[in-house]
């Protein structure tokens, strides 16, 4: 055991936390879920990108600085702490780029990863459809092929789809064999939101974004060279990088151990104001601000396994559980402590709203809790 | 950074695993209760002893045990805190009825640091020693114990059986040998004294009886999915259906997040970290709810089978709510916490001020 950062990780941190205090707004952005706030977000994005911080654990290449998963981790920990905006990059970043790595060819890898981390091209998840959510392999949407054209046609709907409306591209799952068995039969797409065909409807969230959109797709004309990974390969290739939806790299500790320090700050505050009733819930207070150091700890162990080279897998349901009932605990303690305010439209009832969303993205907590009973306590299926 | 157990702490983990795989069944729990044959729980410890349970944290040349005294045992590991998360896991997961916390990693180091004879005999396992930092409580295991280790004054101080009077207290856990101890004004030998080394002492049972407790849970979760697979009722095995499923799924959960805090809590005391009590507090407070979490789910989900003294998951259960509330439980730990993050509970204590 060895709690401490190296002398480069520090260094790392210090360079990190400089930028941030000389670059970081200082009024927050309007919320990049609306078409104003998406582009004062990407204007940030792209001075992100020009002082190399996007994307920090990608190769120099492709503009990242080579860091490793633990300076990802220091970065992200000073990138909350300095209340810096949300990434509205995210689901390009995070979700696309690591399958990119995985199974792109070097082409892909070269056309798709420098313009992701400049925010030149904006990428949006085509997961989800009308009648498969939870149940992703129900997908209906599909590819009929064209050879005379050489690529494919892509018919259907995706739906919930984060910032579709403000995005530039799409990826997404297609079913490219109607005949074969649900899992099998799907293929991994990237789809331009300009495209011939594409009609993108954008709707509100529960907190009246209009952080959703529909995507209808007819007849699009997607060429064979923006097929990720192979044909009929979609599922395996989708689910291979899941666990960074679920886990880790999508939710770093440092977003939560931010809330929780705005939440001790809020309480030390509600008492130095001697506020009725506060200490009801100090220990409630203190609880969420354990767990907060817990997912920390946890995440800390388990980089430790990915560094010396051992599979996480099902873990990664572990990690979403927990951040996404962690997230909900900080916010619904801080309304008890705001009593009358909370109510107030303002960052912790917007916090909240957007809590209430962690248990049903990134596959729902029930699917996360099949999961572990399955796989990690080996439960049988049925 | 690197946050994994190094090889020699796990190496003692593993020995001390191997002495219980073969010896230390839920019969040796049985045999802890009264009536049993606690005489073969005592073996077992002995043996545990002779692969360094009992010195792990003790220096490898301690006074008390004198050179060439012949023992030959090499008892004292000369471990750091670091060490007792996965042995104290281990042994927890064996329910095992023995005063682990009291003597591995409070007493027998402090019985070291004060050159006390009898530490050879406690390091053999020959003697058993039990320490208890809160005050007017009744004591683990002082019905049973060789010696005993309490607070006097601003100290705390090692007595002989013979030398305190002893009063047996019944307790739900059957193998917890519970008793009031009186201890005389004067006398005992003085093993720790003042606020910083009781500190010390007192984070070390606590850290202990967090590891015990994730061991705990994580026996009873192995004893629950083992029986829900087997367990048929409506034609399928009752592990099938989601509820049961998403029920063992959250125990998983909080075992695995309480472990991580357990071991931090461990490193943060051997490297002298400044966060170390509120670490400590932590590690308890996690791994007191995931045990407890376990032992209800646990039950549960075993139905009326599991509400039996036949069975014998009760004797982990009961074993969880003892250590959960012992050393401090999650609220005393939190407000322990709470204080020292600042929130001073001034608001609603009137002028009465913090922590009194």
């Amino acid at each position: 055991m060895d709690l401490t950062w190296s002398a480069e990780d520090e260094a790392f941190r210090q360079e990190a936390r400089e930028w941030l205090a000389a670059n970081v707004p200082a009024d927050p952005l309007p919320s990049g879920d609306t078409r104003e706030g998406f582009a004062a977000h990407l204007e940030w994005e792209r001075a992100l990108f020009e002082a190399r911080w996007s994307v920090v654990s990608w190769p120099e290449a492709y503009g990242g600085r080579d860091a490793s998963l633990w300076q990802w981790l220091v970065f992200e920990d000073e990138y909350h702490r300095a209340g810096a905006p949300a990434r509205v990059t995210q689901n390009g970043i995070f979700l696309l780029a690591p399958t990119v790595f995985a199974f792109g060819t070097h082409e892909q890898q070269r056309r798709i990863l420098p313009r992701m981390a400049a925010a030149q091209d904006l990428w949006a998840q085509g997961w989800s459809e009308p009648g498969a959510g939870s149940d992703l392999a129900a997908i209906r949407s599909r590819a009929v092929r064209d050879e005379g054209a050489g690529g494919w046609r892509l018919t259907g709907q995706k739906t919930w789809t984060t910032r579709g409306a403000f995005c530039t591209h799409l990826f997404g799952l297609f079913r490219t064999d109607p005949e074969a068995e649900r899992h099998r039969g799907l293929t991994y797409f990237l789809v331009p939101l300009d495209a011939p065909g594409v009609t993108v409807r954008g709707f509100e969230r529960l907190d009246g974004d209009e952080g959703f959109a529909e995507v209808f797709l007819d007849d699009v004309l997607v060429p064979d060279a923006d097929v990720l990974g192979g044909v009929g390969e979609g599922w395996r290739v989708a689910m291979a990088t899941t666990g960074s939806e679920r886990g880790l790299t999508l939710r770093s500790p440092g977003r939560f151990l931010h809330t929780a320090d705005r939440l001790l700050d809020l309480a030390r505050t509600k008492e130095a104001q001697g506020a009725e009733g506060v200490g009801v819930h100090r220990d409630r207070v203190v609880q969420s601000w354990i767990e907060a150091q817990a997912y920390e700890l946890f995440t800390l162990e388990q980089v430790t396994s990915i560094v010396e080279g051992r599979e996480i897998g099902a873990e990664s349901s572990l990690n979403k559980l927990f951040w996404s009932q962690l997230d909900i605990a900080l916010h619904e303690t801080a309304a008890e402590l705001l009593g009358p305010e909370a109510e107030i439209d303002a960052p912790w009832s917007r916090g909240f709203l957007f809590s209430l969303a962690g248990p049903i993205y990134a596959g729902t907590n029930e699917i996360q809790r099949n999961i572990v009973a399955e796989r990690l306590l080996g439960l049988p299926r049925r | 950074m690197r946050f994994a157990v190094t090889e020699r702490d796990t190496a003692l983990a593993e020995a001390a695993g191997e002495v219980l795989a073969k010896q230390a069944g839920a019969e040796q729990i049985r045999a802890g209760w009264p009536g049993g044959r606690i005489e073969s729980v005592h073996g077992v410890w002995r043996t545990l002893a002779g692969v360094g349970v009992t010195g792990a944290l003790v220096p490898e040349h301690s006074e008390g045990l004198g050179t060439g005294t012949g023992t030959g045992l090499g008892l004292g590991l000369g471990l750091d805190e670091n060490a007792l998360p996965p042995l104290l896991e281990t042994l927890g997961r064996s329910g095992l009825p023995v005063p682990a916390a009291e003597t591995v990693a409070v007493g027998a180091p402090l019985l070291a640091t004060a050159g006390a004879p009898q530490l050879p005999s406690v390091l053999r396992g020959s003697a058993l020693l039990t320490v208890s930092l809160t005050r007017a409580a009744p004591v683990p295991f002082a019905a049973l114990a060789d010696l005993i280790a309490v607070r006097q004054g601003d100290g705390l101080r090692l007595y002989a059986r013979d030398e305190v009077e002893t009063e047996p207290v019944d307790s739900v856990d059957g193998s917890r040998w519970l008793a009031r101890v009186r201890a005389p004004a004067g006398g005992g030998l003085l093993l720790a004294e003042g606020p910083a080394e009781l500190a010390v002492a007192y984070r070390r049972g606590v850290l202990a009886t967090a590891a015990l407790l994730v061991g705990l849970a994580g026996r009873m979760l192995e004893l629950t999915v083992a029986h829900v697979r087997a367990r048929h009722q409506f034609g399928v095995p009752v592990g099938s259906f989601q509820a049961v499923k998403h029920a063992l799924a959250d125990v998983e959960l909080a075992v695995r997040f309480a472990r991580p805090a357990v071991l931090a809590a461990g490193w943060a005391q051997a490297a002298g970290d400044p966060e170390t009590a509120v670490r400590t507090s932590m590690a308890k407070v996690l791994a007191s709810e995931a045990a407890r979490k376990a032992a209800r789910t646990a039950l549960q989900c075993h139905g009326a089978m599991g509400y039996t003294t036949e069975y014998d998951l009760h004797l982990y259960a009961k074993r969880a709510w003892a250590l959960a509330a012992d050393w401090g439980g999650p609220t005393e730990h939190r407000e322990s916490i709470a204080r020292r993050l600042g929130l001073t509970g001034a608001a609603d204590r009137g002028g009465e001020g913090a922590g009194a």
